[in-house]
């Protein structure tokens, strides 16, 4: 059997798997939405990716990244486990070597990336706000009950874009449907919304960050045409949308795993059929001083394997 | 009287010693809080800044408590956090309690406002002037003894075998000069202190990154009020130095001091100083850090400070001409501290790889 590594993404909204093999080709790939149950999205996802390759390959090393990326290392027995900023830089860097600048948009967070020669020299991201992430845009087509597919095309038949507000999402909102009142059709409304984002993104993670090309659109908000045409249009760049861009995150994790097994030789992998195992959190209240921590834990069936949550250590070193 | 102050850090330790050996009653503020968080930001106008809500919240935990009388600072120059007080006050009246809020301004801004208040609370406490300067003298011991426990901490922390054990001796040393009363049992305590963190098992084969903390001077100081920043930056590994501690401004051995005036440093980058808050200040610093050969720099910043977003704005800059990574952290009601730690770690990554190329270009320079 060939070897391939497993990358695991599990963000806010969306929860991707990819398999790579050892040309760093993907072989498999899995995009579902979290919907709130980070543990059964994984392992439905991996049970169901487990159906795709394990029959050709086995799993030499394994990777978490994303908002859950602890939770499901413990859940998928991680040799690696990273944040989502280094692993998209990774993953971009891999598939476009001379990468100099990385947008990347996904359910609730906004960054943008800079390399230079490979190396990440410079990075940021949304901290107190979520206008213009993913999240936002789901709701804006659900409200006008159009498919969030086709949300971005949409934008591409807009003939006068008209300006929205793209400060805050409430205000957005508000703007929006100020001009649906007044009779604007919801092409130019979205085409307007698509270039108040864009603004927005360049005022807050863009600020005062040197944008050159080529500049790579990732993250599953790059499906939106319409957004990649604000950005074209905004930074007067061809915007390079990647083939995997919506699971790019889960690649770089990939690419670590496969780094991170050449020194740990052997694979914590658990294995693809995890669906079966009960996983559950539950917690308590230290009393053993006034900080009282809340003292997560997680039982793997009966059995707990992880505790976290205390500042002092104390019951984190009980834990095996 | 029964009198309170606001929640920085481990200064209360020593404040409360004050309170008490004044002849008063202290309330100790409790660290801030969920609770604190929810009814600050329930009394507190929507648009003020985070220590503005955290300490609106503080005030009335300690109220509730029974305090009388809030010993606060006030401010000089263009922030709108010297009027705080002011603001407090107000808010407290309104909300119906009976506490009255006492700011002591800079000395150098008003020194007679500063004794009569000070005299004031002596007189109140019925001590003699002598008395009085030796309580004084105490307490500003017992403030230096635990700077030092704490800054020593953040040495220790990134080499600790065993996550938790710096903190478990932080807190511990943290006792001992919580129960010295006189000027020899403070050194004596700082100096026990120091030797139980030095206890700490260590890896001293681990090469930590070193990383200065600059920005506004309440988060920076309340490590409820930044997620415990320095403490995960010590368990990830990483050697943290803070622009600010109570004392820092007397202590020649710290990286921030008194020689050499920080607006001079800013001055290239900005011409105007104080702009207010430490707006200034964050400009300086980070070209103090990259001169004392730093890896990278955390901003910590309230959302909407406008000495900070001032310094945000030129910081890239200076980042440039330095050559060093500077992240900032704006700080709001959010307690969720994955956001934080997520940044931090790629922040981390950045720094790492970078001190990679700069020791590989000096190898081969040689």
């Amino acid at each position: 059997m060939k070897k391939a590594y497993l990358g695991v993404d599990v963000g806010s909204v969306s929860t991707n798997l990819v398999v790579i093999d050892e040309n760093k080709q993907v072989v498999a790939a899995e995009y579902l939405r979290t919907s709130g149950q980070p543990i059964a999205t994984v392992q439905k996802g991996l049970y169901s990716i487990g159906q795709e390759v394990a029959t050709h390959f086995e799993i030499a090393g394994v990777g978490t990244t994303g908002s859950a990326r602890y939770l499901s290392s413990i859940i998928i027995g991680a040799d690696i486990v990273k944040n989502e900023i280094t692993a998209h830089a990774i993953a971009a860097s891999s598939m476009v070597g001379e990468v100099n600048t990385i947008i990347e948009i996904g359910g609730q967070d906004s960054k943008i990336i800079i390399l230079r020669d490979g190396v990440v020299t410079d990075f940021a991201m949304n901290t107190v706000c979520a206008a213009g992430t993913g999240s936002f845009l789901d709701q804006q087509a659900s409200r006008l009950s159009i498919p969030i597919e086709d949300f971005g095309n949409l934008a591409l038949k807009a003939k006068n874009p008209v300006r929205i507000a793209g400060r805050c999402a409430v205000f957005a909102e508000s703007d929006m449907i100020h001009k649906q009142q007044l009779g604007y059709n919801n092409e130019d409304i979205i085409a307007g919304l698509c270039e108040a984002l864009v603004r927005n993104y360049m005022n807050n993670v863009g600020k005062g960050k040197e944008i050159l090309a080529p500049v790579l659109f990732q993250g599953g908000v790059a499906a939106n045409q319409g957004l990649v045409e604000a950005f074209n249009k905004y930074l007067e760049i061809e915007v390079i949308v990647p083939p995997w861009y919506d699971v790019m995150g889960a690649i770089g994790a990939a690419l670590l795993a496969r780094r991170a097994v050449e020194k740990k030789k052997k694979s914590s992998f658990k294995g693809f059929n995890i669906q079966e195992i009960n996983f559950k959190t539950r917690s308590f209240e230290c009393q053993g001083c006034s900080n009282a921590c809340e003292v997560v834990q997680f039982f793997e069936n009966d059995d707990l394997i992880a505790r976290w949550g205390d500042r002092c250590g104390k019951w984190e070193l009980q834990a095996v | 009287m029964k009198i309170s102050f606001p929640h920085m850090g481990y200064s209360y330790i020593a404040l409360k010693w004050l309170v008490n050996h004044l002849g008063h009653e202290c309330i100790v503020p409790p660290e801030p809080s969920k609770k604190t968080l929810d009814l600050g930001v329930r009394y507190s106008p929507e648009f003020a800044c985070i220590p503005f809500k955290i300490l609106t919240g503080t005030y009335l935990e300690v109220a509730e408590k029974g305090a009388e009388i809030i010993l606060t600072s006030g401010g000089m120059g263009p922030c709108r956090a010297g009027y705080y007080w002011v603001m407090h006050q107000y808010l407290l009246d309104e909300i119906g309690k009976k506490v009255k809020v006492i700011a002591f301004e800079p000395p150098l801004c008003n020194l007679r406002d500063f004794w009569q208040k000070l005299h004031r609370l002596r007189v109140s406490g019925g001590l003699s002037v002598k008395a009085f300067i030796q309580v004084l003298k105490i307490t500003w011991e017992k403030i230096k003894a635990i700077d030092d426990i704490e800054m020593k901490s953040y040495h220790i922390r990134p080499y600790e075998e065993k996550r938790g054990e710096t903190t478990r001796a932080l807190w511990k040393a943290l006792e001992f000069v919580d129960e010295a009363n006189r000027e020899d049992e403070v050194d004596e305590a700082r100096q026990e202190g120091l030797n139980v963190l030095q206890g700490v098992r260590r890896d001293e084969s681990r090469d930590p990154l070193k990383m200065g903390i600059i920005g506004e001077i309440y988060v920076v100081l309340e490590p409820s009020a930044n997620h415990y920043l320095q403490i995960m930056l010590g368990e990830m590994g990483v050697y943290s130095d803070r622009s600010i501690y109570l004392s820092s401004y007397t202590r020649k051995n710290t990286i921030v001091n008194l020689e050499g005036d920080i607006f001079q440093v800013a001055r290239p980058y900005l011409n105007e100083a104080p702009i207010g808050g430490h707006g200034v200040n964050s400009i300086g610093e980070t070209i103090l850090y990259a001169r004392h050969g730093f890896d990278g720099v955390v901003q910590l910043a309230p959302f909407a400070c406008i000495p900070e977003i001032v310094a945000k704005s030129i910081i890239p800059a200076v980042s440039r001409d330095f050559d060093i990574p500077v992240l900032t952290l704006f700080i709001d009601e959010q307690t969720g501290k994955a956001g934080v730690q997520t940044r931090l770690e790629a922040f981390v990554d950045l720094m790492e790889k970078r001190r990679e190329l700069k020791r590989q270009r000096e190898r081969w320079a040689i």
